[in-house]
C-alpha cells in the first residue's frame, strides 16, 4: 500500500558508543571515510574542524563531544556523515554508520521526559523495531544548541 | 515561441532602458532646452514600451505610453520641460521601475497607476492642446501605415540639398515604404537585405526609422526608404519584391516641394545651403560609409553572458589553480626537469588564463554610481537642500563580487554626507559658501586597490563634539580622548552605538550606520579612512581589493598547522633574536625600524596544541592595518602563494581572526588568518 509506504522513514544508522541513532536519509548527502580534519581555533569544541570535501570546506562536527560521550579513537569504520540543513552543510563523526532502513511511523515514540542526566533537546523521537531501539536525532538541534548561539553572541 | 526565454533579455534591457531614462531626464532639467535629450528619453520610452506590449505586460505598457504622450508634447515644443512636469513623469519612471522589479521577482508587473496616468494626461491635455494641430510630425516609428511623405519632416538641410542637385542631375527621388510580412522572424535580415538591392540602384539618402534603430530591430513591421536612383519606380519595386517575407513595397515619387506645403521656414535655410550644394553632393555617399562603418562593428564587439555561467567558469578556475599548486608540489619533490619544465609553462598560462577570467568578471562601478543621482536628488528635495553631485572614475572596474557588496555602504555614507555634512542654503549662505552644496564621488585604481572617495564642501566634523559624545558613551575615556589625533577622532563615529547627528532623523542617524558601513568594507578586505576640517567638508575614503576570489598569501607553520596571511596586509617578515623582544605593559615588543611593534604569538591566539619552540630566533610578520602595525608569531615561513579563496560556509560564522579557507596543494585546508582583527 503505497499510502502507508510514504509514511515510513527512511533513515540512516549509525553507531555512537553501542546506542544506535537515525537520521533521515533526505538530510543526508553522503558518507565519507575520515580524511585529514583541520582544525579550526576558538570555536565550540564539539567542532573538530574543517575538511576539504570535493572542493568545498565544510566543518566537521564531534558527535561524541557534542553529545558529552567520552572520547574514542578513530578507527577504521569511523565515518564522516554529511548532513545538509538550512543551506548548511556540516560532516558528523560518527562510530560507525552501516544501514538504511525503513522505519515505520507508528513505530516512533515521542523522546521520553528523562533519559539519563542528559538534556537532550536534539532527540527527536524512540523508534522501537523489533528488538532494536532507534533515537531519532533533531539535527537542527544538534547544530544549533545554545551554546553556539551564545558563542555567537559573544562573538557577533 | 515561448516568451520565458525572453523573459530575462526583456528584464536587462528595461533596467537598461529605465536608468537611461533616469540619466538623461537629470540632464533634461539640468539643461530644459535640451532637445536631443528629449529624444533620448523619448527613445528610450518608446523602446520600453513597444517591448512590454510584446511581453503582455499591458500596465507597464499603458504607462510607458502615456509618459510617451507628455514627451512627444515636450519634443515638439508644445509644452515647456518644468520641474513639476519632471516630478510627475520621475514619479513615473520609479513606478515602472517597480514594474519591472516585480517582473524580475516573478510578478506580473501590475500596478494600480491611475492617478499617475491622470497626472499625464492632465498635463499633456492641459498644456498641449491649443497647438495639437500645428505639427503633423507624429513620432516616425508610429507613423508606419500611411504612405504619404512622413519623411520630409525629418529631413536636414544637408539631406534637402542632395535631394535637390540630384533633380538637377537627372536622378529621381523615389520614396519606398516597404512592409514585412507580419510573421516575418529575421527582420534585421530582411532590412539588410532591402538596403543591398536599394544600394545597387543608388543611394539611401534617408531611412525612418534611422538605420541603426532598423538594424537592431526597434520597428514594427514597415519602414520608409528616400533613394536617388536612375532606375525606374517598377524596376526597384520588382527587386525589392524578390526579397522573401516582404509583405508589399509602395513606391513614389518624392519632390521636395511637398516639404514646403508642411513646413514654412525650410525655405530659407535651403537657399542658404544651395550654394554649398556643389561640394554637398559629392561628400554624400562618403559621409554614408563612414556612418555604417562605424556601427557595424559596435554591434560585434560585445555579447551578453549570463553571470552564472561566468561563475561556473571561475570555479573550475578555481579548481584548476589548486591542481596547479598540487602538481607544483609534486615537479618539486620529484626534480625531474621535464616535468618542472612543463609545470612552469603551465603556470605561466594559468595565470594568463586566471588574469583574462578575472577581467572578464570586472564590471564598471557605475552600475553602482548610476543610482545615486536619482538618490541625491530626491534627498536633497526631502531634505530641502541644494546638492551638486559629481561623478568622476564612474568607468573603473572592479570584481562583481565587490560591486554587489559595496552598494549599500556607498549609499549609506551618501546619506550620511547629505544628512549630517551639506548644511541648508540659508546657514551655508551665513557661512559665506554657495547655496548649493557639492557631493563628489571619485572612483580610481591604485595597484591592486580601487579607491572610492566620498566628499563634500559642509560643515565637516566637529573634533570636540565627537570626543564629548565618544566619552559620554564610554567609546573612550577622558585621558584617551586628550591624545588622539585628528584621524584617530574620525575614527571614533564609525565605532559602534556612536551617532553624533543632534537629532534622528529618517534619513540617517539611527545610531547603527557607519559602524556597519566600517565592518562591511573591512570584511571585503579594504578599509575606510576619513578626513575632515572643520567648516569646509570631509573625504570618506575606502580602500577595497581588485578581486576577491583568488588572493596572494604568505603560507605560514605553526607547529603542524598551516595558516595564509594576505599579502596585502604584510608590510614584511623578519627573524628577530629572541634577546632582542622587550617588553612593554607586560606585552611582547620590538623595535621595527625605529617603531614600537607589539608582538602576537599566533601559538597562543589560536590555542594551537603542542611544546613552544624555544629557538634563538623567532620569525615574525610585520602586518599593519591602517597606520598601526604588529607582528606576528610564526615556527616557519613556507612562501608565497595564489590561493582561492574560500568561505567555511554557513555553520562556522564570525570565527575569530579567521577569514575563511584554502584548499592547499596537497588538499589539505588552511586558514585565512584576518590580520585587521587581530590589530585592536
Amino acid at each position: 500500500m503505497p499510502q502507508d509506504n510514504k509514511q515510513d522513514i527512511k533513515a540512516i544508522i549509525f553507531q555512537l558508543n553501542d546506542e544506535e541513532f537515525a537520521i533521515s536519509v533526505q538530510q543526508v548527502s553522503g558518507i565519507e571515510r575520515m580524511q585529514h580534519i583541520t582544525r579550526v581555533p576558538q570555536t565550540a569544541s564539539f567542532v573538530k574542524g574543517v575538511i576539504n570535501l570535493r572542493g568545498v570546506v565544510t566543518p566537521i562536527i564531534d558527535l561524541r563531544k557534542r553529545f558529552g560521550l567520552d572520547a574514542a579513537d578513530f578507527t577504521d569504520s569511523t565515518r564522516m556523515i554529511i548532513v545538509y540543513m538550512d543551506e548548511m552543510e556540516v560532516g558528523l563523526i560518527v562510530d560507525a554508520a552501516y544501514d538504511v532502513i525503513d522505519i515505520p511511523e507508528e513505530a516512533v515514540e515521542p523522546a521520553p521526559e528523562v533519559v539519563g542526566a542528559v538534556d537532550v533537546d536534539y532527540i527527536e523521537g524512540v523508534a522501537k523495531l523489533e528488538d532494536r531501539l532507534l533515537i531519532l536525532l533533531n539535527l537542527n538541534n544538534v547544530l544549533t544548541d545554545e551554546e553556539v548561539r551564545a558563542l555567537k553572541t559573544v562573538e557577533g | 515561441m515561448e516568451t520565458n526565454e525572453y523573459l530575462e533579455v526583456f528584464i536587462d534591457e528595461s533596467k537598461e532602458h529605465i536608468q537611461s531614462l533616469n540619466d538623461h531626464l537629470l540632464e533634461l532639467e539640468k539643461n530644459p532646452s535640451d532637445l536631443t535629450m528629449v529624444n533620448e528619453i523619448f527613445r528610450s520610452a518608446h523602446t520600453l514600451k513597444g517591448m512590454s506590449a510584446t511581453m503582455g505586460y499591458q500596465d507597464l505598457a499603458d504607462l510607458t505610453h502615456k509618459m510617451e504622450n507628455v514627451l512627444d508634447a515636450v519634443r515638439n515644443q508644445q509644452l515647456v520641460v518644468t520641474t513639476a512636469i519632471l516630478d510627475v513623469v520621475f514619479e513615473a519612471v520609479d513606478q515602472l521601475e517597480e514594474m519591472v522589479m516585480d517582473i524580475a521577482s516573478g510578478g506580473e508587473g501590475r500596478k494600480d497607476v491611475v492617478h499617475l496616468v491622470e497626472q499625464l494626461n492632465a498635463i499633456e491635455r492641459g498644456e498641449a492642446l491649443p497647438e495639437e494641430n500645428s505639427n503633423t510630425a507624429a513620432p516616425v516609428s508610429e507613423s508606419d501605415h500611411q504612405p504619404q511623405s512622413t519623411l520630409v519632416s525629418t529631413l536636414d538641410e544637408f539631406e534637402m540639398t542632395v535631394l535637390r542637385e540630384s533633380n538637377d542631375q537627372g536622378y529621381q527621388n523615389l520614396e519606398l515604404h516597404i512592409t514585412l510580412r507580419e510573421d516575418c522572424l529575421l527582420k534585421a535580415a530582411r532590412v539588410f537585405m532591402v538596403f543591398e538591392i536599394l544600394e545597387q540602384s543608388g543611394e539611401v539618402i534617408k531611412s525612418a526609422p534611422t538605420v541603426q534603430d532598423l538594424e537592431e530591430e526597434k520597428f514594427e513591421q514597415s519602414f520608409t526608404v528616400l533613394l536617388v536612383t536612375k532606375d525606374k519606380a517598377e524596376e526597384i519595386e520588382k527587386k525589392v519584391m524578390k526579397v522573401s517575407e516582404i509583405e508589399s513595397v509602395k513606391v513614389q515619387n518624392f519632390s521636395i516641394e511637398q516639404r514646403s506645403s508642411q513646413s514654412g521656414n525650410s525655405e530659407d535655410t535651403n537657399k542658404l545651403s544651395e550654394e554649398k550644394g556643389a561640394t554637398a553632393v559629392a561628400e554624400a555617399p562618403v559621409k554614408q560609409e563612414k556612418d555604417t562603418a562605424k556601427k557595424a562593428p559596435v554591434s560585434n564587439k560585445t555579447i551578453r553572458v549570463n553571470i552564472d555561467r561566468l561563475d561556473a567558469l571561475m570555479n573550475l578556475f578555481e579548481e584548476l589553480v589548486i591542481d596547479r599548486g598540487r602538481l607544483e608540489q609534486i615537479a618539486d619533490s620529484l626534480k625531474h626537469t621535464e616535468l618542472q619544465e612543463t609545470v612552469e609553462r603551465m603556470t605561466r598560462i594559468s595565470g594568463d588564463l586566471q588574469n583574462i577570467i578575472l577581467n572578464m568578471r570586472m564590471v564598471p562601478i557605475d552600475q553602482v554610481f548610476n543610482r545615486f543621482p536619482r538618490m541625491v536628488r530626491q534627498l536633497a528635495k526631502d531634505l530641502g537642500k541644494q546638492i551638486n553631485l559629481e561623478i568622476e572614475g564612474a568607468e573603473t572596474e572592479l570584481d562583481r563580487t565587490v560591486i554587489d557588496e559595496i552598494g549599500d555602504p556607498l549609499v549609506h555614507l551618501i546619506r550620511n554626507a547629505l544628512d549630517h555634512g551639506v548644511e541648508l542654503p540659508e546657514v551655508r549662505e551665513q557661512k559665506g559658501k554657495p547655496r548649493e552644496g557639492s557631493l563628489k564621488l571619485n572612483a580610481y585604481h591604485s595597484g591592486n586597490h580601487v579607491f572610492i572617495e566620498i566628499s563634500d564642501d559642509g560643515a565637516g566634523i566637529n573634533r570636540e563634539k565627537v570626543i564629548n559624545k565618544a566619552v559620554s558613551n564610554g567609546v573612550v575615556t577622558n585621558d584617551q580622548a586628550e591624545n588622539l589625533t585628528e584621524k584617530q577622532v574620525y575614527q571614533l563615529i564609525m565605532e559602534s552605538g556612536f551617532s553624533t547627528a543632534d537629532k534622528i532623523s529618517d534619513v540617517s542617524g539611527r545610531g547603527v550606520g557607519l559602524d556597519v558601513v566600517k565592518n562591511t568594507i573591512e570584511s571585503l578586505g579594504g578599509n575606510i579612512t576619513i578626513d575632515s576640517t572643520f567648516e569646509k567638508g570631509s573625504i570618506f575614503s575606502i580602500q577595497l581589493p581588485l578581486t576577491l576570489s583568488i588572493i596572494s598569501v604568505m603560507l605560514v607553520e605553526i607547529k603542524e598547522e598551516k595558516y595564509a596571511v594576505p599579502l596585502s596586509s604584510i608590510i614584511e617578515t623578519a627573524v628577530i633574536k629572541k634577546s632582542n623582544i622587550m617588553s612593554a605593559h607586560n606585552k611582547k615588543v620590538i623595535d621595527f625600524r625605529g617603531k614600537v611593534v607589539p608582538l602576537i604569538d599566533l601559538q597562543d591566539v589560536f590555542e594551537v596544541p603542542g611544546e613552544k619552540h624555544d629557538d634563538e630566533y623567532c620569525s615574525v610578520i610585520i602586518i599593519r592595518k591602517g597606520d598601526k602595525m604588529a607582528g606576528l608569531i610564526v615556527d616557519t615561513f613556507i612562501g608565497q602563494q595564489e590561493v582561492v579563496l574560500k568561505s567555511l560556509g554557513n555553520y562556522l560564522t564570525d570565527v575569530f581572526a579567521i577569514s575563511g579557507a584554502t584548499i592547499l596543494g596537497d588538499g589539505q585546508v588552511a586558514l585565512i588568518i584576518d590580520s585587521n582583527s587581530l590589530i585592536v
